[in-house]
């Protein structure tokens, strides 16, 4: 049991009544334990995938199961795994937060356990909380208390769609340090987000989605070393006419100001060429302002893989 | 959890949520009927009673008194079953039921038991008010309360497939108001439809609501317009109607999933 993956996504795909193809045969499996980022443009179908597996929105094809449960067939058993914090801030207005949450843990399944529900709260900063109103909290407030909703029936897996969304920094940090207790606890994490570095942060691997269509899924490492070049910038006290010969080999760019000089390369290739580049910098005589080099974030991998085909 | 247990804390937990917001409302849940009936009372009991004859031996106020409470029931099963599912639609907390392992069975059960409950309470409020101005006499009580119970889960069932097919406030509100009152004040609940000429008798016979009231007037004073086992039957096979469309919503998600 152990051996299989928690979710199993079989050649899935999503029209909807309106006609519109959200999903085109999305194949996906997710290990337990794991966080997996999906990440993707507005209207590319993450929340659309989340909603299928959820039993939110029925499938016009494919399967999934969880934790080896079909989602259609046997509903009971793979919903049980599965705790939702939705994209929409949508929360009962006249319930206190001990109570909605209470609800939530009663809703799927499981005995009342006061001392658990308090548990969750306290991780969530929400214990001063309890008994409030929802509609008297704030915004972030109202994020957490979804989450505790979420948490509430201790899942085996978590969808977190776009939860950071519209949070401050603070409040960002809270939640990526929840994730990683959950992580650490065994819990499987699914999260959708556009925040990218989120998903550098947090996610073990990233699958890319655009237009209902799953076009990469990788290991964060490995996606940042095959993807991933990094630039060495060169920049001139005084600017230069064209690229000195003797860094022509080096295939280097000039800015239009003719004051920086721009060298991409691989930074998983064995060969990288600084060295001899600085050499021929010393070589010409240039004036040098200064040097730096940069990796490309995840944010320029993803806007050229999207980039390419919209 | 196997597949043919239910999922009580489930049942429990929406059970005690809908009661909750009931308790919420409670006053002007519990005023409308009491102030509703008194002035019922007041205008046909007092003022218009005293110039009718007795119907089947009973005063026209007491006559009066099972049609009313049937009034109310029927009202009140529809709009508290139709809001508590219509809301969580509306404002979007419907995903964290559709996300939750819950049977349409269960869903049913807590959604209708808990519309039941609060509508049930009402008649009795009702029940109660009508006894402080007029003598009241309960020939079938074990029927009284069949007959109660049996027309709250129904119209209750019947409010919950409203919740689901309305999509705005107003269609909420519709149906209530188009068939369900007129189809009330239609059917017999201020007078014996064997007071109507013969061919409005026979289009009375179409509405469902002669049946209840008639079979809920039968339990009190033992006199009835059509035979008890056929409101009975009659009552069944509208419940049976609601539990099929129910079904059908649940099979095919109607305006539930995406
Ligand atoms: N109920 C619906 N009926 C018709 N089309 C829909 C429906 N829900 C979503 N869509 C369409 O399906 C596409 C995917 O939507 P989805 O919400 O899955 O995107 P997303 O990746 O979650 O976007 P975002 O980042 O903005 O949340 C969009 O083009 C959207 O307009
Ligand atoms: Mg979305």
């Amino acid at each position: 049991m152990s051996e299989a993956p928690m979710i199993a996504i079989e050649g899935l795909s999503k029209t909807y009544a309106s006609g519109f193809t959200a999903l085109k045969n999305v194949s996906l499996t997710i290990d337990r334990g794991e966080i997996f980022a999906l990440l993707g443009p507005n209207g590319a179908g993450k929340t659309t995938l989340i909603s299928i597996v959820c039993g939110l929105a029925r499938a016009s094809g494919g399967r999934v199961t969880v934790g080896g449960h079909d989602v259609v067939t046997d509903y009971r058993a793979a919903r049980s795994l599965i705790g939702l914090v939705p994209q929409e801030l949508t929360t009962d207005a006249f319930e206190t937060v001990f109570d909605t949450t209470s609800f939530s843990r009663g809703l799927f399944g499981k005995p009342p356990n006061p001392a658990y529900i308090e548990k969750v709260l306290t991780d969530l900063s929400l214990i001063d909380k309890r008994d409030s109103r929802i509609m008297t909290l704030s915004g972030g407030m109202k994020r957490r208390v979804l989450i505790a909703k979420a948490l509430s029936h201790e899942p085996a897996v978590l969808f977190l769609d776009e939860p950071t969304a519209g949070v401050d920094v603070e409040l960002r940090r809270d939640m990526w340090r929840v994730v990683r207790q959950l992580r650490d606890a065994g819990t499987t994490i699914i999260l959708t987000t556009h925040y990218l570095e989120e998903a550098e942060e947090m996610a073990d691997r990233i699958g890319v989605i655009n237009r209902g269509e799953l076009m990469l899924v990788e290991e964060k490492t490995t996606l940042m070393r095959r993807l991933g070049g990094k630039r060495l910038t060169i920049e001139l006290a005084e600017p230069v006419a064209a690229v000195p010969d003797m860094l022509a080999p080096y295939g280097f760019e000039i800015s239009a100001d003719g004051r920086k000089l721009v060298h991409s390369y691989d930074a998983s290739g064995e060969g990288s060429a600084i060295a001899p580049i600085l050499a021929a910098l010393a070589g010409t005589g240039l004036a040098v302002k200064d040097l730096g080099t940069e990796e490309s974030t995840l944010e320029e991998i993803f806007v050229g893989l999207v980039g390419g085909k919209s | 959890m196997n597949a043919l247990s239910l999922n009580i804390h489930a049942i429990r937990a929406i059970y005690r949520f809908e009661m909750a917001r009931t308790r919420r409302t409670l006053l002007q849940s519990i005023v409308s009927p009491v102030l509703s009936t008194s002035l019922y009372f007041v205008v046909f009991g007092s003022a218009i009673g005293p110039h009718m004859n007795e119907i089947a031996g009973v005063s026209y106020g007491a006559f009066l008194v099972p049609g009313l409470i049937m009034l109310g029931l029927l009202t009140q099963s529809i709009s508290n079953a139709s809001f508590g599912i219509y809301f969580p639609r509306f404002v979007g907390t419907i995903y964290e039921l559709l996300s939750a392992p819950v049977s349409p069975l269960e869903t049913v059960i807590a959604y209708v038991g808990a519309a039941a409950t609060k509508s049930t309470l009402l008649a009795l409020i009702t029940l109660g008010t009508a006894a402080l101005f007029v003598d009241l006499r309960i020939d079938h009580p074990f029927w009284m309360v069949a007959f109660l119970l049996l027309t709250a889960v129904t119209f209750s069932l019947t409010g919950f497939i409203i919740g689901i097919w309305a999509d705005n406030f107003e269609k909420l509100q519709l149906v209530p108001l188009l068939i369900v009152t007129p189809l009330t004040f239609l059917g017999g609940s201020f007078y014996s439809i064997d007071m109507l000429p013969p061919f409005w008798r026979t289009v009375t016979l179409f509405n469902p609501v002669v049946y209840l009231v008639s079979g809920f007037r039968w339990s009190f004073y033992g006199h009835s317009d059509v035979p008890v086992g056929i409101s009975l039957g009659m009552t069944f096979v509208f419940m049976l109607i609601c539990l099929a469309v129910i079904s059908w919503i649940f099979r095919t998600g109607y305006r539930l999933k995406r």
